[in-house]
């Protein structure tokens, strides 16, 4: 109920700012649209609608990090999360109260980018509900990463790391824009040391009834998830004790 | 009358620093007592570790018998703060920045409803219910600041610099209302104003560097310097400690 309550903030908070809306929904709508519209054009597998949409749903949680660093490292500048320091809430009802608010939108943002998908030509399979499930365990990863920027470093700070450079690291990193496997070398080791390919990777095998294709990125994923999210926990409950 | 606060030996360091050392006082149920320093005097450190937001180094306070130190979640249930800053949530209403605080001291819908409507009208917040907390004054914002911290019904209330940076009229509303709130509820102010400590205060504490120099009420601490005027007093009080 208390956690509930806070979390209820947190999810009016995010939804009243159009900015969030226009770059949560909007920019992965637009990606589809532009890049569906090339591949029209000038046809290239990488960009093909099944290929493209689990690219464009794991690249658009970078903005779910955006989210959670920015109202976690707002609310340390402000006093108010000092008011509710002193309030029975617990440590486990603030970090469940920012996370839970951001996994239906990221779920809301797969389901988007998946119905204009499917408008543009996608095959309506079960695999569509699959992929929008496997993507709960990836937006729980970059909820994470949002609360572990958002809990280091100020607003300001927080939405450069997180609105500029996550996004360009997980759009570079992850397949989506161009072939890892044409890079080679450091570049592709780097790449599959993190966990952004292996995301793409998981949700493009599922997408395609490749079953198990998942392994080991499933691993790769949950594995960072959970090595993040107790990161963020840590170093949270530090700044609480701190004040 | 018991004592709503007992301060045995409280001391905060920070490294080298010594914020509050070795803290001594009692404040009797339905008190208003005053902190009054100049900046670094540690009256903001020492609300700090009564609300339980900050740990001392040394030394403890219990809060209606209960330990800061060892029964911190017991406190938490019977005070509030309104700290220094304005602590609310911007991008809600005035409304439901009060549902938020009932929901996290877990209010029934009835208690939430009645205690809102109380709030509302103690406040004189009835005309701003529905406007957004961001787009209020710094008075009306101040006044949720104290309406939230009030919801809960606090045994003993943190008021850290209330009315900081409003204009006179503002202050004087606020005045009104704190006044309003004495002998119902035991008040710990900080404040810069000496006016207003002696306007509203049955005792005022002087603190330096840490150190308490004086626990009278206004009155006594001007026969205590030899004068009639107060902020003369505080003067030679914290002047005379500087020797």
């Amino acid at each position: 109920m208390r956690m509930l309550s806070f979390a209820s903030r947190n999810t009016k908070e995010i939804l009243r700012d159009p900015i969030n809306l226009a770059f949560g929904l909007g920019f992965p709508l637009i990606l589809i649209l532009l890049l569906s519209a090339i591949q029209a054009n000038i046809p290239v597998k990488l960009f093909e609608i099944g290929h493209l949409t689990p690219g464009i749903t794991v690249f658009g949680l970078s903005f779910m990090s955006l989210f959670s660093a920015t109202i976690i490292a707002k609310d340390r500048s402000s006093s108010l999360l000092q008011r509710l320091y002193t309030t029975p809430l617990t440590a486990a009802d603030f970090i469940l109260g920012y996370t839970l608010p951001i996994i239906p939108l990221a779920i809301a943002q797969s389901i988007v980018c998946y119905i204009a998908a499917i408008i543009l030509g996608l095959e309506i399979t079960i695999n569509i509900l699959y992929a929008n499930l496997l993507i709960i365990p990836v937006s729980i990863l970059y909820i994470a990463l949002g609360l572990l920027c958002g809990s280091l470093l100020n607003d300001k700070q927080a939405g450069g790391i997180c609105g500029a450079l996550l996004t360009n690291v997980s759009a570079w990193l992850s397949g989506i824009w161009f072939d890892i496997e044409l890079m080679g070398g450091t570049f592709k080791k780097i790449a599959y040391l993190l966990p952004f390919v292996h995301a793409v990777d998981m949700e493009r095998a599922i997408l395609s009834s490749d079953f198990a294709g998942i392994f080991p990125h499933i691993w790769w994923v949950l594995g960072y998830s959970i090595v993040l999210l107790v990161m963020a926990i840590t170093v949270f409950l530090r700044q609480m004790k701190k004040q | 009358m018991m004592n709503a606060i007992e301060i045995k030996g409280l001391t905060k360091k920070y490294k080298d620093t010594v914020a509050v050392n070795n803290l001594c006082l009692s404040i009797k149920e339905g008190e208003l007592f005053s902190l009054l320093g100049v900046n670094g005097a540690g009256k903001t450190t020492t609300i700090k570790m009564l609300s339980c937001l900050t740990k001392p180094t040394k030394g403890d306070a219990f809060l209606k018998g209960k330990s800061i130190c060892s029964n911190s979640d017991e406190v938490k249930r019977i005070i509030a703060v309104s700290p220094q800053e304005t602590a609310v949530a911007l991008g809600l209403s005035v409304y439901e920045n009060l549902e938020l605080m009932c929901g996290v001291y877990g209010f029934t819908k009835e208690k939430k409803n009645e205690k809102i409507k109380e709030l509302t009208k103690l406040l004189g917040l009835e005309t701003q219910i529905g406007k957004k907390a961001g787009k209020l004054s710094g008075g009306w914002q101040r006044r949720l600041s104290i309406a939230m911290a009030l919801i809960s019904e606090p045994q003993i209330l943190f008021l850290d610099e209330p009315t900081l940076g409003l204009d006179v009229i503002a202050r004087s509303d606020l005045w009104d209302i704190i006044r309003s709130l004495k002998g119902k509820v035991t008040i710990i102010l900080t404040t810069h104003y000496m006016e207003e400590a002696e306007a509203l205060s049955d005792r005022i504490a002087i603190m330096k560097d840490g150190e308490l120099l004086i626990c009278e009420t206004a009155d006594k601490i001007k026969e205590a310097a030899n004068t009639d005027n107060f902020e003369e007093a505080f003067i030679r009080i914290v002047k005379g400690a500087m020797k």
